[in-house]
């Protein structure tokens, strides 16, 4: 129960902090959702061995979060909370990968272990980019974003609606688990049980679906959401974007980390 | 199980995300041509419900472990497996979007695993024609029995996905074979729950709201089949399919799996003067690895080939010696590849046959 708690906290959390108004809230949500794809498909595009000039693609997230008035905590804790399957199927790669790739300190480090670091890297940052776009724009404002940029608007508007009514029928779930908890004597849910139970939240589903769907008819309803935020493309999201870019390709192109151990070691000579 | 962003190449994340994107842009025609009026919010309440189920776990009978339902199924059974795929599509987006599952680049593949392989092959192609007996209405039992299949080979061609995908990018160093045989019985067992859930729900729904079950099923014995599923779907499924498992082997082709690869890389920093040493140490290295997995059959029957072949490997030109030592070691693993090729294949044969039977 506490975990799931702790997950819908999270809900809640992300959408108090993306209606929060920021210098990072009034960029447009189309230029933020190619920014982080872009910074996504940067990461990746390293070599499985790269771990240095990985590094430097963190200063994205951290400058977003800066801009957006985020505490790294709460990102951090997602980021910790996040499906473990990546670092899973990494765990195998110092055990498989047995090679020496690099010396440190005269102790040989194993290709196994550069990748582990590698695969570690990716997943911190691209998880931490689509947290801090969540975090900064909110569901609604990406949905019109990804409507302009040609996704199918049936295909937001049930988005926009799921998302509406995931809190209210996880909290009615979490109430009906707790009411079973509390009468269970300390004993997990049978099969026998589970279906019932369920199956009476979804029956209750269906009946708000229709109630939803009459209020919606008699307000209107022609097949889109009204109150759709209006988009307006500014100079700034273009330099923002333009930036971006730039910043991306340098990272991509240049090993900065290395540059930079070169820049201190020869400073210390 | 979600992918990751962090186990993906560029290349093989977008050709999912091409595949997955096609496959939403083609539902979201046919929820927009689906007569149902109320679809749209009934779509967006589901995928509540859906979101709401993952927090609720049941125990497994016979274990004592706990699972909880993913949705798939059950969401292709209420809706229709164009709706479906579109509430799957949110599902994993809120997923990855809030909670970090999966990720953003990871979305398609995740969409491709755990939707289209439910929604548009184990429903249609299992529990529908499974089920349907001209005349009679299913039994309680078959019913169950059925949507236990159909979760269970969906998961199994989702977590083959999983492999593929994984080892297409060459992030992991896992061996084909060896992560085969960890994520298909890790998702039998996955499967089992999804389907046990999935059943316990149906049963109860036929109970309470039958007609709820008669939607799609009725329309599935009727003339309006074809409207609801039509012979162009399945052509057009099938073109999917064969431009991703065309442009797969491509990528299959051109990047060399992580194993060979590694071997590739020691070959060559020997300086090709002792090959003997390097790939012998290299092989037995990795078997003494794999051989904590000695349990499996693949693995058993790979090891005798080795001794025998390293003599061989000594005389032999480190070119020449590549495909026999590609054979000894990851014979499971090009088994299994082929095989994966194969059925996706067949699969798109399968769909445009029934498409152009159909049309």
């Amino acid at each position: 129960m506490s975990r799931l708690h702790a997950a819908l906290q999270d809900f809640d959390a992300l959408d108090a902090l993306a209606a929060r108004p920021t210098a990072l809230s009034r960029l447009d949500p189309r230029v933020k959702i190619l920014a982080t794809l872009g910074f996504i498909l940067t990461v990746v595009s390293f070599d499985r061995y790269t771990v240095a000039a990985l590094l430097p693609l963190a200063l994205f997230p951290l400058l977003m979060a800066a801009l957006g008035d985020m505490t790294l905590r709460s990102i951090g804790r997602t980021v910790l909370l996040a499906s473990p399957f990546a670092v899973m199927v990494g765990m195998f790669n110092p055990w498989l990968d047995q090679r020496p790739l690099l010396s440190l300190l005269g102790y040989p480090i194993t290709g196994g272990w550069v990748s582990f670091t590698s695969i570690l890297i990716r997943f911190g940052l691209t998880v931490a980019a689509g947290l801090v776009l969540v975090a900064s724009t909110g569901l609604p404002q990406i949905c019109a974003g990804l409507e302009r940029l040609g996704v199918p608007q049936v295909f937001t508007t049930q988005l926009l609606l799921l998302h509406r009514y995931a809190l209210v029928l996880a909290h009615e779930a979490s109430r009906m688990s707790l009411a079973h908890e509390l009468r269970a004597n300390g004993k997990a849910m049978p099969l026998a049980v589970y279906g019932p139970l369920l199956g009476h939240l979804l029956l209750r589903a269906l009946q708000r679906a229709q109630r939803i769907h009459q209020a919606m008819l008699s307000r209107g309803f022609d097949g889109q959401l009204r109150h759709r935020p209006s988009l307006r493309w500014q100079r700034a999201d273009t330099l923002f974007l333009a930036l971006c870019g730039m910043g991306f390709a340098l990272a991509r192109q240049v090993d900065l980390a290395h540059l930079m151990g070169q820049l201190v070691l020869g400073w210390l000579r | 199980m979600h992918m990751a962003d962090a186990l993906l190449s560029p290349a093989v994340g977008a050709t999912f995300w091409l595949a997955s994107g096609a496959t939403l842009a083609w539902s979201a025609r046919q929820v927009r041509k689906d007569e149902r009026e109320y679809l749209v919010p009934l779509m967006g309440v589901l995928g509540a419900f859906v979101f709401a189920a993952m927090m609720i776990n049941f125990t497994i009978p016979g274990t004592g472990s706990s699972g909880h339902l993913g949705g798939g199924l059950l969401l292709s059974i209420l809706l229709g497996p164009s709706a479906a795929f579109m509430v799957m599509a949110s599902v994993l987006t809120v997923q990855a979007l809030f909670f970090a599952d999966g990720g953003i680049l990871a979305l398609g593949a995740n969409l491709f695993n755990l939707g289209l392989c439910t929604c548009f092959v184990a429903y249609p192609l299992v529990y529908r024609p499974l089920l349907a007996r001209a005349g009679a209405a299913p039994s309680t039992r078959r019913m169950s029995l059925m949507a236990v299949l159909a979760a269970v080979i969906g998961l199994q061609l989702g977590a083959l996905g999983v492999v593929a995908q994984t080892q297409l990018s060459g992030i992991s160093s896992l061996p084909l074979s060896t992560f085969l045989l960890l994520m298909q019985p890790m998702h039998l067992a996955i499967g089992l729950v999804e389907g046990l859930a999935t059943a316990a729900l149906i049963v109860f729904v036929r109970q309470a709201r039958p007609d709820l079950l008669a939607l799609p099923s009725a329309a599935y014995q009727t003339a309006s089949a074809r409207r609801v599923f039509p012979g162009r779907l399945m052509a057009t499924l099938g073109a999917v399919a064969l431009v991703t498992a065309g442009s797969l082997s491509w990528f299959a082709s051109s990047q060399p799996d992580g194993l060979e690869w590694s071997i590739a890389r020691t070959t060559r920093q020997a300086g090709l003067e002792s090959p003997q040493s390097g790939l012998h140490a290299k092989l037995s290295e990795v078997q003494k690895s794999l051989s904590l997995l000695a349990d499996y059959k693949f693995d058993l029957a790979a090891k005798p080939a080795t001794p025998a072949l390293a003599p061989a490997l000594g005389q032999a030109t480190p070119e020449a010696a590549w495909p026999a030592v590609d054979a000894s070691t990851s014979l499971a693993g090009v088994i299994g590849g082929a095989a994966t090729l194969a059925l996706v294949l067949a699969l798109g044969f399968v769909l445009r046959r029934k498409g152009s039977s159909a049309v």
